[in-house]
């Protein structure tokens, strides 16, 4: 290796390591924005958010060295949004993870698609739920992220990707199937 | 619905990410559990309205622009600064030395330039070289098929510059590109050499051949230069000095 490229730990790129991050990482800006927006609930302040964590991550660049781009990128963009909210929203962080699961009230898979098939409101349910079971939903049935890219952006054992899983879709079917007046009884 | 098999295998073999023997077994199980058939339909069922719901959202194209704008910033222009004082003497005193060395090399009728040396200056390469490393820019036909990227060229230059593929050599064909240097439009190769690019202009010529000149260096590029039957060619890249020349060889013979 010719070892030009190698500088001085600064954070300064240059223009290999600019075109290798375009090859490389821009093309998951879609998923990134996608997560920055559910996580924030907002698009305004997801797209600062998303601007920063691709600039974080053009600092980090040096530090990747090849594997699975996306989920990279994703755990700086997941880590950004987490920062951004302990400081403007810490109350949204404070809910309980570790919830139990309830034995469910029976939902008939045909209530469930007539509730999901208006997008305002599955969305809405779906920000309903707690980030921690927000984040896991989005990265499984949005971005088709595997069990294991899913425990390599949220920092949780792979072990316990299958429970958040399935505690959050009780949760979100419950948020679907609730009565849409209890559900505009929330904030909003 | 408190089978345990709920908790434990329903949302893996949903997602797919139960092994064979154990998606076998939620598989048989399925068939007399009654509450985990009908847990699995509404599971299936969310998942299906969330995947039909067009509930991702596209990053807006401003933002990806914006972006850009910043990665810019951060890229390359400030290292300059970082270099040290010491250097810039030292650079002030390789100027001096080759300003002298020109003094008394350049030859003194009118502007003549060396014969020898390429008819462009190493700034354009560089320039050149620089340019095409920006996104987008490296190919205009972009493929490892010799015989795809010679043919691209027909109609496009007045000349067709020789393209090989050197895969074999560890030198792979990514593919060929249109330039413009030193006012003249050239064809331009490029190879891959691990994670580097070599971009080889190519433009025809009527001097005689020379061997692969001694490599020169600016910003950190190296290049080689060389003529070859009526063809003049110049490698550029950040790889060694030792690959430049094997790549060199190779289109020599």
């Amino acid at each position: 290796m010719s070892g030009i490229n190698q500088g001085s730990g600064s954070d300064v790129l240059d223009v290999h390591e600019r075109a290798r991050f375009e090859q490389l990482v821009m093309p998951h800006l879609d998923a990134a924005f996608n997560l920055a927006r559910w996580l924030l609930r907002s698009r305004e302040d997801s797209e600062d958010v998303a601007q920063e964590a691709m600039l974080r991550a053009y600092r980090f660049f040096r530090g990747f060295h090849g594997g699975d781009a996306r989920a990279w990128l994703l755990q700086i963009v997941r880590n950004t949004c987490y920062t951004w909210l302990e400081k403007n929203r810490p109350v949204e962080l404070m809910t309980e993870f570790d919830e139990e699961l309830h034995p469910q009230p029976s939902v008939s898979p045909e209530t469930l698609a007539i509730a999901g098939d208006n997008r305002e409101r599955l969305g809405r349910a779906l920000e309903t739920l707690p980030p921690r079971f927000r984040e896991v939903l989005v990265l499984r049935e949005l971005e088709g992220c595997s069990y294991k890219e899913i425990a390599a952006i949220t920092a949780i054992p792979i072990g316990t990707v299958m429970s958040a899983l399935a505690r959050a879709r009780q949760r979100l079917q419950r948020a679907l199937t609730q009565p849409p007046v209890q559900e505009a009884s929330r904030e909003l | 619905m408190s089978c345990d098999y709920t908790r434990t295998a329903l949302h893996g073999y949903l997602d797919g990410e139960l092994d064979a023997s154990r998606s076998a077994e939620f598989e048989r199980h399925l068939e007399g559990c009654r509450d985990c058939a009908k847990a699995l339909e509404v599971e299936e069922s969310l998942r299906c309205v969330l995947q039909r719901s067009s509930l991702c959202e596209r990053a807006p194209a401003s933002l990806g622009k914006r972006i850009r704008v910043d990665l810019d910033a951060t890229t390359a222009a400030p290292v300059v600064q970082r270099i040290p004082a010491w250097r810039w003497v030292a650079v002030a005193a390789s100027i001096l030395i080759v300003a002298s060395i020109s003094w008394y090399a350049w030859p003194r009728v009118g502007i003549t330039r060396n014969p020898d040396a390429p008819p462009f200056t190493a700034a354009e390469l560089i320039d050149a070289h620089i340019r095409s490393l920006q996104p987008g820019h490296l190919t205009d036909v972009a493929s490892t098929d010799q015989h795809t990227v010679k043919p691209w060229f027909n109609g496009k230059l007045d000349f067709a510059p020789p393209v090989k593929d050197f895969s074999d050599d560890g030198f792979p064909l990514v593919g060929g590109r249109l330039d413009v240097l030193g006012g003249q439009n050239v064809a331009v190769l490029v190879y891959a050499r691990r994670k580097h690019f070599i971009n080889v202009f190519v433009l025809p010529t009527r001097m005689p051949d020379t061997p692969i000149h001694p490599p020169g260096l600016r910003q950190g590029y190296q290049w080689v230069h060389w003529r070859h039957q009526g063809m003049e060619y110049c490698a550029v890249s950040d790889v060694s000095v030792a690959d430049l020349h094997e790549l060199a060889q190779l289109t020599y013979q």
